[in-house]
């Protein structure tokens, strides 16, 4: 019988589960037998040593947004394998599995929702597909979320939880660094917010594009978050790493990141960062080219 | 040998083209290409890396930003230029010549010649993720021209954080991955025995990218490849890259930057 990953949790999302009720389930950092429910209830926090269970993007977006208010986009951007790529399995039935096992069609989901009474567009990565990896498809719908947030002038969140590039797709996989990070640019020109969550795990080509290009950079307790991984490194170098390297309170005591918070707090923490990003109006200055006219940056003008 | 086998063969003879200890590097190109190459050191915010180098250049009557990643020769030369792998001060360096190249309007060259970012602890602590995802959007606004020459291998995000342009062009035995073969190989097999099979699924020579149009010209080398007559490689490399310039230079900037942002936009477009 299907048993879903330990590091997984389930909680009562509208379309997508994890698939069955668990009846047990054993938290990895400080190994206590967890009941479902209370960790459920929990949000997905082990109620005993505070470790965060890894969430499936449909359960991340309805834990944050008012309920019914999440609009999916691209839900039919589907990879594809353009380079004939073969590991253990052709890439093109390893897509299928994914999408099979996952219930969602590619690494990412986005939409626009209402969050603590304020619209914007949301884009959540899913590390039950493909370990969240970047391919092809997966940098176009990050980029369509970014564009609508340009144009329809919305503050934008992404979360992320990703591997890194796609092996699979190749060089096409890491373009979409170079892709998103363009539409970034054009987004932080026009003086619209980009909050950026880093959750478990967030590495290489996605740490190194999108994920740390927002304007307030929060992450999850005890999140991985890095470029190259710790196993690469101690190859590379035979260096004793630091205790606690690469997690998210590591990073932040070295100034990568804004702020450590647990998940309960989050819906908090973000309606605090909308209402003072977004209280005067985004992008009052709004221009698809807003550096045509000056060869200085243009300072972002706010209402 | 299978027919598969054969082909994985050619590809990894490609790589090892690329990875030749005698190839020449990019101060090697630097010296032939350019009239007077004057390097500037530090990011002005912990040190200098000497993975990557730059500065302005003469090229004919004007001038360029040169950045380039930049191996070494001898085993000394090698430790200190860090086998090519460059810490996030290299990458904050570049962002330094990229502000200023605007600033003084000169178009920029950039040499990609690396196996990747380094995989360190420090760099790790000081940001490594962070400071290439800036250059990416620094260079996508970079409001000059931009010229990217891959000279021998384009490994991964550590390449492209000098690497996003208006033109990709490869030197013929040039490769340009997602991950290095061996990287790869150790993600998806945990075997880097496997290098060989990775480095032909990965489509990673200059053919290739030419083939899926992310490259847009292949610099012709020497019979046999670069290693067998620096002047001939860096001659043909400096021609195409003065052609593609003269082209972008008749661009207007404000058409230059949205062709630029297009020419990444479609990569993986479904409309």
């Amino acid at each position: 019988m299907f048993r879903p990953k330990t590091r997984y949790v389930a909680l009562p999302s509208p379309r997508v589960g994890v698939g069955e009720e668990i009846d047990r389930l054993t938290c990895p950092k400080c190994d206590t037998s967890l009941e479902p429910a209370r960790l459920t209830a929990a949000l997905g926090v082990c109620y005993r040593c505070g470790y965060h269970f890894r969430l499936r993007a449909p359960e991340r977006i309805a834990m944050l947004v008012e309920p019914g208010s999440f609009r999916e986009e691209d839900q039919n951007i589907i990879a594809t394998d353009a380079l004939g790529f073969k590991d253990s399995q052709p890439y093109s039935k390893r897509i299928e599995q994914s999408r099979a096992s996952t219930g969602v069609n590619e690494a990412v989901t986005w939409g626009e929702a209402i969050l603590a009474g304020q619209p914007l567009v949301m884009v959540c990565l899913d590390f039950a597909f493909m370990g969240g990896s970047m391919g092809a498809a997966t940098g176009e719908k990050i980029t369509n979320g970014i564009e609508r947030a340009l144009h329809s002038r919305l503050p934008l969140l992404i979360i992320s939880a990703s591997g890194g590039a796609r092996m699979q797709e190749g060089m096409l996989s890491l373009m979409q660094m170079a892709k998103t990070a363009a539409a970034l640019g054009r987004l932080g020109a026009a003086g619209i917010p980009y909050i950026s969550l880093l959750t478990d795990p967030t590495m290489g080509g996605v740490t190194a594009s999108f994920a740390s290009l927002a304007d307030v950079i929060l992450a999850e307790p005890g999140a991985m978050i890095g470029f190259a991984g710790a196993r690469v490194i101690q190859q590379a170098t035979y260096e004793t790493l630091p205790e606690g390297f690469q997690t998210a309170e590591f990073l932040w005591q070295h100034g990568m990141i804004d702020l450590v918070v647990p998940r309960p707090e989050l819906p908090t923490v973000l309606r605090q960062l909308l209402e003072l990003y977004a209280t005067n109006g985004v992008a009052k200055d709004f221009d698809l080219q807003p550096r045509a006219k000056a060869s200085a940056p243009t300072p972002a003008v706010r209402g | 040998m299978t027919d598969n086998g054969s082909i994985a063969a050619a590809t990894w003879e490609q790589v090892e083209l690329a990875r030749h200890p005698d190839r020449p590097y990019a101060l090697d190109y630097i010296h032939a290409i350019f009239g007077n190459f004057f390097e500037l050191h530090g990011d002005r915010l912990f040190g200098d890396d000497h993975a990557i180098i730059g500065g302005p250049a003469g090229l004919d009557h004007r001038t360029v930003m040169v950045i380039a990643q930049q191996k070494g020769r001898t085993t000394a030369e090698r430790a200190m230029r860090n086998f090519g792998m460059a810490n996030p001060e290299g990458y904050r360096k570049a962002l330094r010549l990229i502000r200023q190249a605007e600033r003084f309007q000169f178009p920029i060259i950039a040499f990609v010649d690396t196996s990747g970012a380094f995989p360190g602890a420090g760099a790790e602590e000081r940001g490594i993720a962070w400071a290439i995802a800036e250059n990416l959007v620094a260079l996508a606004q970079a409001r000059v021209p931009i010229l990217t020459l891959v000279l021998g291998e384009g490994g991964s995000g550590g390449a492209l954080g000098i690497g996003v342009g208006d033109r990709l062009l490869m030197m013929e035995h040039s490769i340009y991955s997602v991950a290095m073969p061996e990287a790869c190989a150790s993600i998806l097999w945990r075997d880097i025995a496997r290098k060989v099979e990775a480095a032909q699924a990965l489509k990673l020579t200059a053919a290739d990218l030419k083939r899926m149009g992310l490259a847009d010209e292949i610099v012709p080398e020497p019979s046999g490849g670069a290693q067998n007559d620096y002047g001939m490689a860096a001659d043909a490399a400096g021609a195409a890259l003065r052609r593609h310039l003269a082209t972008l230079e008749a661009v207007a900037v404000d058409r230059l930057l949205e062709d630029r942002y297009q020419r990444y936009r479609r990569i993986g477009a479904t409309s």
